[in-house]
């Protein structure tokens, strides 16, 4: 058995070296050498966020060459084995120790101005249009339209849940978009400034799609607000998964929106209204009404 | 009082040099400064394997996507037993190591100002993790909440639970009595004439150290205490039913919890601010500005914790205050970078391997450092979060941070505990196999939390395989590369040869003004002021 796997990461291995990013990429989703960084998402917020890393990140890059330079070239140029002799005499300069803490201070107040001018537009979530409910339970998450009585939960696809077993046997590869589909996904309209309202039935999770900029934790007894609205020509499938640990099968609930057009969404919204309240009718005899798949 | 010391030694020096208990009584009953240093290394390197081969379990399992070896649970068991293990069981005991081993015969002391105090807290440690360990057999399996402890999934642990806090219970106690003897050694036992800024800077950053364990380890004791009283006698600290609030539980923790990281980083500060010099022939540049920066990294440590937890929804002002404070602590940091560098800027370096992993902690340090930085801008936490990105950023400055300043320290003051050189080619060899594995490890797992993969996730979409994999490599060879650690020490002390009291030619400092191997009972007699003065070269 043990042998078996070892043969078949010895396969895989061969595969890596052969081949690096040869998995099939759905959705753009890059790997190997084409997934280095952070994406833009299809928000105006998830473009700032984007913008904000990578200012950060320039600004490191450019002080890392600085600072690993002068690094480099003092190992290469003071070694005892050139005959480099200490000038025990260096050890302190006003002058430029004053310089080098006044820079940084510098610098981050530069960095700070844009992120708070994000953090600020991030948090402010009047003039929305939509509001859903989101609850995050062990292992999926319930998502509640509050104003127009659709109410369904969502939960890990079965093709990637059989897959995902200790003993399955299916090769991930061949599942698709393993770990990262779900039954039902939440369907929003593009263009539309959709306010989420987030909590947790049991223990705290963390709802995540990095496409939106939006990561909030779901916690029992509280509710957090959160907002995204999707750029009009950017309808589609965007994913995302539970980013706080919530015990077992933190890894199996995935998030799937599925950002539709707002014609579309409407019909859709109709249809599904339509659907359970019939679903929902034999509650009148007495059984508790429950929120039911489409 | 000194004299009559050497005197009493002296009487009795025909027939018991030291006055040392032999057989097993010299280790449980230890009282001496170095014996009790020397288990305390021994044991922080037994825990780094044991957390070490339950990182390799993670990173088998991630290896490749698809559940192949363990169960989920039992995969967040690892993770969370592999930090409580690294952080309380090895960094933090090899670093009360360093300081029992080291301080006393830094400061002109002969031994720890409280020796009895001092055995206490270190046999406090192996049952503390005879508990912990023995919960991976108990019905439930091991903890399996992450070593953060949020409430209410902790409350879910099984038979684990108590012992879980119970042994959190045990090592903070250990830390808090290690970090008063720390204290009252510094504070009382330095010889006439060292006065604190002719400290060396691992005694300075040790003494900081000490005053944040002191400060935090009661807060994080509070803090599980409540969780026990939740889970056992009907109290609702933590749960909103009750009226309690889990967040706040992440507030109290992290306000442990980030003086907790700097705990675990400040003595390597300390370590590094010693070989540098020594090894670039030149002293320590900026030595007050050093000595500033760790105290004002160690005050602004108390006012940043909230960066870890910007996603539970606080509001806009608070998030901005931790923003701007978390941003500020870059300051004090960059100066000792700079300050580092400018040591070896017109010294005359030499490489041996102390001097390599302190050179290696440099570069890899400030990349973790640079990476903490992106991490405090709010809005681009909200996507780091909870990713591998924060993966990567820690363990930058936790394994070529913190493990390799220990390393460094142990290469460096090896001969002088054992009085004999170890394999200087086989270490250097450590230290490449260790560097260039740390790397392949750790590098990727920036790039697999850019691209969106959670952190404590058992299994992953197909594609975040390719970095995975590399990084499962990078772990394996580091893993492996590890070993030669024990090896090289064990074949120092075995066989090693002899060296005399100052085998690194650009040292100063009291330590190398005693003979190699360092007596028994270090300074017998308080050094002189001209000899101080000598080894506070700044």
């Amino acid at each position: 058995m043990i042998r078996a796997r070892l043969t078949s990461y010895a396969l895989t291995l061969a595969a890596l070296a052969g081949s690096f990013a040869a998995h099939a990429e759905e959705d753009g989703a890059l790997s190997g050498w084409r997934q280095l960084n952070m994406t833009q998402g299809v928000t105006a917020i998830s473009r700032n966020v984007y913008d904000l890393h990578m200012k950060i990140f320039w600004i490191c890059v450019l002080i890392a060459l600085v600072v690993f330079g002068v690094m480099i070239y003092s190992l290469v140029k003071f070694r005892k084995s050139r005959g480099a002799v200490p000038d025990v005499t260096l050890v302190h300069n006003s002058k430029v120790e004053f310089v080098w803490t006044v820079i940084p201070v510098v610098i981050l107040v530069v960095m700070a101005v844009p992120a708070a001018r994000t953090l600020v537009e991030i948090e402010d979530t009047t003039k929305t249009e939509l509001t859903i409910k989101v609850t995050g339970f062990q292992w999926g998450w319930n998502y509640d339209y509050l104003d127009d009585g659709v109410s369904y939960y969502s939960h890990l696809d079965r093709a990637s849940d059989h897959a995902r077993e200790l003993t399955s046997g299916i090769d991930p590869n061949t599942v698709e978009h393993y770990l990262l589909s779900v039954d039902h996904p939440l369907v929003v309209p593009v263009d539309t400034k959709v306010r989420l309202l987030i909590t947790g039935a049991d223990v705290i999770h963390s709802w995540w799609v990095p496409a939106f900029g939006v990561k909030k934790d779901a916690i029992p007894g509280f509710v957090n607000e959160a907002w995204f609205k999707v750029d009009a020509d950017k309808p589609g499938l965007y994913r995302g998964q539970c980013a706080e640990l919530c015990g077992r099968d933190h890894g199996f609930m995935p998030i799937v929106v599925d950002v539709r057009s707002k014609e579309d969404f409407q019909t859709w919204l109709k249809q599904k209204a339509a659907a359970q309240k019939q679903a929902a009718a034999p509650a009148a005899d007495g059984t508790a009404a429950a929120p039911t798949a489409p | 009082m000194a004299d009559a010391h050497a005197v009493h030694d002296a009487s009795h020096d025909d027939h018991d040099h030291d006055h040392k208990p032999h057989g097993w009584r010299r280790w449980v009953f230890a009282t001496n400064h170095k014996d009790i240093g020397t288990m305390y290394l021994i044991f922080a390197c037994t825990m780094f394997f044991i957390g070490g081969a339950m990182a390799m379990v993670i990173r088998l399992e991630l290896f490749k996507p698809g559940m192949q070896w363990v169960d989920p649970q039992l995969f967040n068991s690892m993770t969370t037993m592999h930090a409580l293990i690294m952080i309380f069981g090895a960094v933090m005991p090899a670093w009360t190591g360093l300081a029992n081993w080291m301080i006393p015969m830094q400061v002109g002391a002969p031994d720890m100002a409280l020796p009895r105090l001092n055995n206490f807290s270190f046999w406090i440690l192996p049952f503390a993790f005879t508990l912990l360990l023995s919960s991976l057999f108990v019905p439930g399996g091991a903890p399996a909440g992450g070593w953060t402890m949020y409430p209410p999934l902790v409350l879910q642990n099984g038979a684990s639970f108590p012992m879980l806090i119970f042994a959190v219970h045990m090592m903070g106690a250990s830390s808090i009595l290690g970090a008063i003897n720390v204290v009252v050694t510094i504070m009382n036992m330095r010889a006439p004439g060292m006065t604190l800024l002719r400290m060396p800077l691992f005694v300075w950053s040790w003494l900081i150290t000490a005053y944040l364990l002191i400060a935090v380890m009661p807060v994080l004791a509070g803090a599980v205490t409540m969780l026990l009283t939740d889970h056992f006698f009907g109290t609702t600290f933590f749960t909103a039913a009750g009226g309690g609030d889990p967040v706040m539980f992440q507030h109290i923790f992290w306000f442990f919890g980030h003086p907790e990281v700097y705990i675990l980083i400040l003595p390597a500060f300390g370590i590094v601010s010693e070989i540098i010099p020594t090894f670039s022939r030149k002293p320590l540049f900026g030595y007050e500005a050093m000595v500033y920066a760790v105290a004002s990294i160690a005050f602004l440590s108390f006012i940043v914790w909230a960066h870890h937890m910007f996603t539970v929804g606080m509001p806009l002002a608070a998030q901005l205050f931790f923003m701007l404070s978390t941003m500020l602590i870059a300051v004090p940091t960059g100066v000792k970078v700079f300050n580092w560098t400018a040591t070896m800027w017109k010294g005359s370096l030499s490489f041996e391997p102390p001097m390599l992993f302190a050179l290696a902690f440099l570069f890899l340090f400030t990349i973790g450092g640079f990476s903490g930085l992106m991490l405090a801008i709010v809005p681009a936490d909200y996507q780091y979060q909870d990713t591998y990105f924060v993966v990567a950023h820690f363990h930058y400055v936790l394994v070529p941070g913190a493990i390799f300043a220990i390393m460094a320290g142990v290469y460096y003051w090896l001969p002088k505990w054992s009085g004999k050189m170890y394999d200087m080619k086989l270490a250097t060899w450590h230290f490449w196999l260790s560097t260039i594995f740390v790397n392949v490890l750790f590098f990727p797992q920036h790039f697999l939390g850019l691209a969106g993969m959670p952190r404590r996730i058992p299994d992953y979409a197909v594609q975040f395989t390719d970095w995975n994999m590399v990084s499962s490599i990078g772990g394996f060879g580091f893993g492996l590369s590890q070993l030669l650690f024990p090896y090289i020490i064990w074949k120092c002390v075995r066989s090693g040869t002899p060296v005399g009291a100052r085998p690194w030619e650009g040292a100063h400092g009291l330590e190398w003004e005693l003979p190699s191997p360092a007596p028994y009972h270090s300074w017998t007699e308080a050094p002189s002021d001209a000899l101080i003065a000598k080894g506070a070269a700044h």
